[in-house]
């Protein structure tokens, strides 16, 4: 039963072949016994969860239900949940336990989802690997000692070990979808605006936002339903009509355009990597689907620009971590600035400390234009390329990430190697396009890979659409880690 | 590139104290990531419009009316230091 999607489990609580509290039980247990050696969650509430599963049950049996209603999640830790601890992977926020929900979890919570547990991953979601967190390494269920990418690492990896059927997740350059990719789950990034920013913690105000992992596309869709809409406690959310993103699932791929960047597939993709792809897309192409040649002229500038533009917001948005109002404060100090430089020194870790440095020099006197205001004009170069390359297709395709999962370690020493590991994945967040990531075989090691689909704005329901029809023709994404019985 | 004097200062602008041991390891991994930012220094921006968001909005007005309850209690319940309902920090002004 815990191998199951959200659908198949709807159905059986609506059949009332299970309850909630049953599966609850079943995934709490799973939590309990496979937990420790991954570290996907930081926070594991069995009372709340049986709470939350108790007063599904009572909506269940009044024939009250969403597809959600006792459905067990998790929340990554940087969404605020009324009364639980929410850390965001930090020692500044180790202790703090929210005082009000984000617009994601109140969405969960009105749809009668189950919450059982806050999620592990990089500090303040700033990472690839989850090995930036305060509470220790994320293992990938498929390899433990390898990672399972980040930031979204506890997400990815507990919904691809089966302890929880689906989680949410943020993805500011590539944080759900490069995850997905190394865990072999389901993952997908909206529209920027399409999900409510109110109550999660913000890392790069202007690139972050929330998505989902499930173990399908068409879970994937699901979720979205609950969480996406306007909220006007977000002034970047999109006053848009609700839509149900699930609505075109079962249309056949004929006459699809299918763009793939020549900037994709180049030396930078590691041959299994390109080799699963490249069969992904052939499948698409057998179901009907054409593909054409399409340039991101400027690919190469995405990293580059996005380690301006994001470092530059988070070094504002993490200001705020002063010591004063919330969080971690120093013990002993002088005075007023020197608590603020101990509280900071001792909350942030080192990847956290830096990327403020990086932002603090691009926004500083002199170095303002030569910098930020130089990468916000490339930032709309490359936008304008998705632009210019939607004209000629109707959805991209290509990796999500350069490589399987690597060994825990490998890249902590050189934090470039490890920001070019969102190579794939950071051009999309720039341009503010909805991405997602299915699994799509395996490569060295045994480990999976994911089929990056980026969409046009506001098209996640044709991405979904063409996931699942590749996921109606392969297995790939009903594969499970060994060992998780 | 950066100084060991320049990483001091951002670091003060920040308000992180850094060790002073560990002021040359950072140096070099600043200057790292510089070397990855430069990349897009030289790019040909004439005439292109900065694009400070992902999509482009507007800002809402909303009415001019009270939306939120007051909660400083329920806020002030996660401050380190709080008396009479204000923040406490160290002094000063002397």
């Amino acid at each position: 039963m815990f191998d199951l999607t959200i659908s198949a489990l709807a159905s059986l609580l609506r059949d009332r072949k299970a309850s909630s509290e049953e599966l609850t039980r079943l995934f709490l247990g799973r939590i309990a016994r496979l937990d420790p050696g991954l570290n996907a969650f930081i926070t594991v509430d069995e009372e709340k969860a049986l709470a939350g599963a108790r007063a599904a049950d009572a909506r269940l049996a009044k024939g009250e239900a969403t597809p959600l209603t006792g459905i067990p999640i998790a929340h990554k830790d940087l969404f605020c949940a009324k009364g639980w601890k929410t850390t965001c992977g930090s020692r500044m926020l180790a202790d703090f336990v929210s005082p009000y929900d984000a617009h994601v979890v109140e969405q969960f919570d009105r749809a009668g989802a189950v919450l059982v547990g806050k999620t592990n991953m990089d500090e303040f979601a700033m990472g690839s690997s989850n090995e930036s967190s305060h509470f220790g390494p994320v293992r990938n269920p498929w390899d433990r000692a390898r990672v399972p990418g980040g930031s979204s690492g506890g997400s990815a990896a507990a919904v691809a070990a089966r302890l929880v059927p689906a989680a949410t997740g943020t993805d500011t350059g590539g944080s759900i979808r490069q995850p997905a990719s190394l865990t072999g789950t389901s993952g997908i990034r909206p529209t920027y605006g399409a999900v409510s920013r109110y109550g999660m913690v913000a890392f790069a105000s202007s690139l972050d936002q929330g998505g989902a992992f499930g173990k399908s596309a068409e879970d994937l869709a699901l979720m979205l339903n609950v969480m996406a809409g306007f909220d006007e406690r977000d002034s970047t959310s999109i006053e848009r009509p609700k839509e149900d993103y699930a609505r075109v699932l079962a249309r056949p791929l004929a006459g699809l355009r299918v763009g793939l960047p020549k900037e994709y597939f180049t030396a930078d993709l590691a041959p299994d990597v390109a080799a699963c792809v490249t069969a992904a897309i052939a499948e698409l192409k057998a179901q009907g689907a054409t593909t054409v040649e399409v340039s991101l002229p400027n690919q190469a500038l995405a990293v580059p620009v996005y380690y301006v533009i994001a470092p530059a917001e988070a070094s504002s948005n993490l200001s705020r971590f002063d010591g004063v109002r919330y969080g971690h404060r120093a013990a002993d100090y002088a005075d007023l600035n020197d608590m603020y430089r101990k509280t900071r020194a001792q909350g942030f870790g080192a990847e956290v400390q830096r990327r403020i440095l990086v932002g603090t020099y691009v926004l500083s006197h002199g170095y303002y234009d030569a910098y930020y205001l130089q990468a916000q004009k490339v930032r709309r170069l490359i936008a304008r390329d998705f632009t210019q390359a939607f004209k000629a297709c109707d959805v991209i395709a290509g990796p999500a990430a350069p490589t399987v999962a690597f060994p825990i370690g490998e890249k902590t020493s050189d934090p470039v190697q490890m920001y070019l590991e969102d190579l794939y994945t950071i051009s999309v967040n720039l341009a503010g396009l909805p991405g997602l990531s299915v699994p799509c075989g395996f490569g060295d090691h045994g480990l999976p890979v994911g089929l990056q689909l980026i969409g046009d704005y506001f098209d996640e329901a044709r991405m979904l659409n063409v996931a699942h029809q590749y996921q109606l023709a392969t297995d790939w994404h009903r594969r499970s880690p060994p060992g998780i019985g | 590139m950066l100084s060991l004097d320049e990483v001091r200062r951002i670091a003060d602008l920040a308000r992180i104290e850094i060790p002073e041991a560990g002021v040359a390891a950072l140096q070099q991994q600043l200057n790292g990531i510089l070397v990855l930012i430069e990349q897009m220094c030289a790019v040909d921006t004439t005439g292109v419009e900065p694009m400070a968001h992902a999509v482009d909005v507007t800002q809402r007005l909303r009415a001019d009316r009270v939306t939120e309850a007051d909660q400083h209690e329920l806020f002030q319940s996660a401050a380190p230091q709080v008396e009479d309902g204000l923040y406490l920090v160290p002094k000063v002004i002397e």
